[in-house]
């Protein structure tokens, strides 16, 4: 059962999934390969359509059809997950790995208190008895900061502010104890103040309970203060995975760089920010070679035949051919 | 750090110290009635209810400047922005444009004051008529004010307007779904442009937008100020945007200015401890460690705001005074601050 430090707590072996549409079919992710340590924060960064959020919820297996796994594998503690059946994953899903998502009023059923749905998620995967489930839905609300946790376990979810609706959905995240928690996107409704909030307590529950986070996220400044390491996307695809600092101070993909670069600083005036020409390309019409070549000031012309795979690219592993050659020959 | 971009088109000498600014805002207040209806009012003796979005609002922008307003949702920024185009009329206070107060024109007076000030919405996706080609989207204002009425300059204009925004003349045959998120903003942007106008509300105009795409729009709205002398009304929430376009910032609480200073200033040396609070709870991206104060509570409901200062609940420095007592924004060392402590010296 105890999973020793060196080995990894989840492995994503070169995950592809496919929409089949009536105009052929779409691939939406495509040799995605990562891991995540039993205890440590991955960001998953990207923008609108770059494939995070399917990562996740791959993992989760909720695919929404008529998307599928077609390829790859995704193991879970030694074990397969991808292939599971529907029960099967059922009782992985809350107990091994909990989902955080992003609209903490959709997460929420409005018809039952929130007393209500911890309880009856503590009992769905812990033999307690309603007594010890209330008892522990309280610990958890208070454990995510909600004051006055005995009188407000028994609030519906409208009687939240979001803030709080959210605090809510982690503690029903954590409440079996999983050792893997997905979070979609968890601050991106809410706003700075209580984002910074949530943040930190996400950070703080999961170190306390030991948990991993995979969290997915378009915002760079999210990614900066919670994880340990993350892993960019684009079109699909992992761009570049590595520690956060190296990644952030260091980029080797062109697109991280100019991502980073396209980012307003806090600390720092610039009359013009930097800015990545063109949009990402649509799933249907991702160029030949590496899928990032038609915005790349620096492309060459094997960026445009050939694919690129991560390989080792200073502290991170980038997925670019200029990355991969020795530093100092120019470009 | 962008006085040099003042490039007045009326000819006027702008952006010297003593000229009469172009808006400027005077106790601007708004108030909604959210009252439950007649009868459950009568049948369950509900009182009638109020919310303030906007109360005691005063600013004032200078020709060819940028002031944004900053402030989580509900703090009744946006409310502001329309306040201004007139899409709302304010409860109390004046809206004066040019020397001209504005509740005070009707007829064609007022449809050429209309032409002068645009708005840029947040949404794309919703802000374009989707069964309307970009000519016809981009076209509208000028057909409406009957400024070009013959088709080929109405035609001719439209490709100036999306070439000057990055799109090409030729795009003006397509329809809003063939472009993207960044695209659709700069064909709003077009469009906003085509009457020529002095002044532009932007009310998050980039908050729908990928970070690459941000750019691409912020920069260009940069270069348009800079070439056409534009005056911005920036809203938005995010304290980074914030301070790479504005000149000047005022920073909103439920519905009131806490603080208005030049963006340096505010950056550098905030006053208020909302606005304090707010620069503390931006996630650091360049991860440069500085000191940060945790961020405690929420806002709390409009229509029952704390008495006395409204940021009181969750001030660090906040004492008998300032729950009883609502601070006036007052100037402190050349910036205008509401708040107790700072002006008692406290903080």
């Amino acid at each position: 059962m105890a999973v020793t430090a060196d080995k990894p707590l989840l492995e994503v072996r070169h995950l592809r999934v496919e929409f089949p549409t009536r105009r052929g079919t779409l691939l939406a992710l495509d040799d995605v390969s990562f891991e995540i340590a039993p205890g440590e924060v991955l960001g998953v960064v990207g923008e609108s359509g770059a494939g995070k959020s399917l990562t996740g919820a791959s993992i989760i297996g909720l695919l929404e059809p008529p998307g599928r796994v077609a390829g790859g594998e995704i193991v879970f503690d030694g074990r397969r997950i991808d292939h599971l059946s529907h029960d099967q994953m059922r009782a992985i899903r809350g107990r091994e790995i909990g989902a955080i998502f992003q609209d903490p009023l959709t997460s929420l059923n409005p018809l039952y208190t929130v007393g209500r749905q911890l309880v009856e998620t503590i009992q769905t995967h812990r033999p307690v008895s309603a007594q010890e489930a209330r008892a522990r839905a309280i610990r958890l609300l208070q454990d995510t900061g909600i004051p006055a946790a005995e009188a407000r376990i028994d609030h519906y979810p409208h009687q939240f502010s979001g803030g709080m609706r959210q605090r809510v959905v982690i503690a029903l995240a954590l409440a079996a104890e999983p050792r893997l928690i997905v979070a979609d996107e968890p601050t991106t409704a809410l706003d700075v103040s209580i984002q910074a909030q949530i943040i930190a307590l996400l950070k703080r529950l999961c170190r306390e309970h030991g948990a991993a986070v995979m969290l997915v996220t378009h915002d760079m400044g999210v990614i900066a203060e919670t994880c340990d390491r993350v892993a960019v996307m684009y079109a699909g695809r992992i761009v570049e995975i590595g520690p956060v600092h190296d990644v952030i101070h260091a980029p080797a993909h062109p697109y991280t760089a100019g991502l980073m670069g396209s980012i307003p600083a806090m600390d720092q005036e610039r009359e013009r920010l930097q800015q990545i020409e063109g949009a990402m390309p649509r799933l249907n019409a991702i160029p030949p070679g590496c899928a990032f070549n038609p915005r790349c000031p620096k492309a060459e012309d094997r960026c445009r035949r050939e694919r690129p795979d991560l390989a080792a690219a200073g502290a991170t592993r980038a997925a670019c051919w200029l990355a991969a050659s020795p530093p100092g020959d120019g470009r | 750090m962008s006085t040099d971009t003042l490039a007045p088109r009326t000819g006027a000498a702008a952006g010297t110290a003593g000229e009469r600014p172009l808006v400027e805002v005077h106790g601007l207040a708004k108030t909604f009635d959210v009252s439950a209806p007649w009868l459950n009012r009568v049948v369950e003796r509900k009182p009638r209810q109020f919310v303030h979005a906007v109360d005691d609002v005063g600013f004032a922008i200078t020709r060819g400047r940028t002031l944004a307003l900053v402030g989580e949702s509900g703090c009744g920024k946006s409310t502001v922005a329309r306040l201004l185009v007139g899409l709302y009329a304010p409860t109390r206070g004046r809206v004066v444009f040019d020397g001209q107060d504005t509740a005070t024109l009707a007829g064609a007076p007022l449809r050429t004051l209309r032409r002068r000030m645009q708005m840029i919405f947040q949404d794309p996706y919703a802000s374009l008529n989707p069964r309307w080609k970009v000519q016809d989207i981009v076209a509208e204002p000028l057909r409406e004010h009957g400024l070009l009425t013959d088709e080929d300059t109405q035609r001719a204009r439209v490709g100036e307007l999306l070439q000057s925004v990055g799109l090409a003349a030729a795009d003006a045959l397509k329809f809003p779904h063939q472009f993207s998120g960044g695209q659709r903003q700069r064909i709003s942007i077009a469009r906003a442009l085509a009457t020529q106008p002095e002044f532009l509300v932007c009310d998050e105009p980039t908050s729908a937008l990928d970070v690459s795409v941000q750019a691409q729009v912020l920069n260009i709205m940069k270069d348009l100020q800079r070439a056409q002398g534009l005056t911005y009304l920036f809203i938005s929430h995010n304290l980074a945007v914030v301070r790479h376009v504005s000149d000047e910032v005022g920073v909103m609480y439920l519905g009131r200015l806490v603080e208005l200073a030049p963006k340096a200033d505010l950056f550098s040396r905030p006053r208020h401890p909302y606005t304090r609070m707010l620069l503390d709870a931006i996630p650091d991206v360049h991860m440069s460690g500085r000191s940060r104060t945790p961020v405690q509570g929420e806002v709390p409901n409009p229509l029952n705001p704390p008495a006395g200062c409204a940021f009181h609940p969750r001030c660090p420095h906040a004492n008998v005074r300032c729950s009883t007592e609502r601070p006036a924004l007052q100037t402190v060392g050349g910036i205008r601050v509401a708040c107790h402590a700072v002006e008692e010296g406290r903080i």
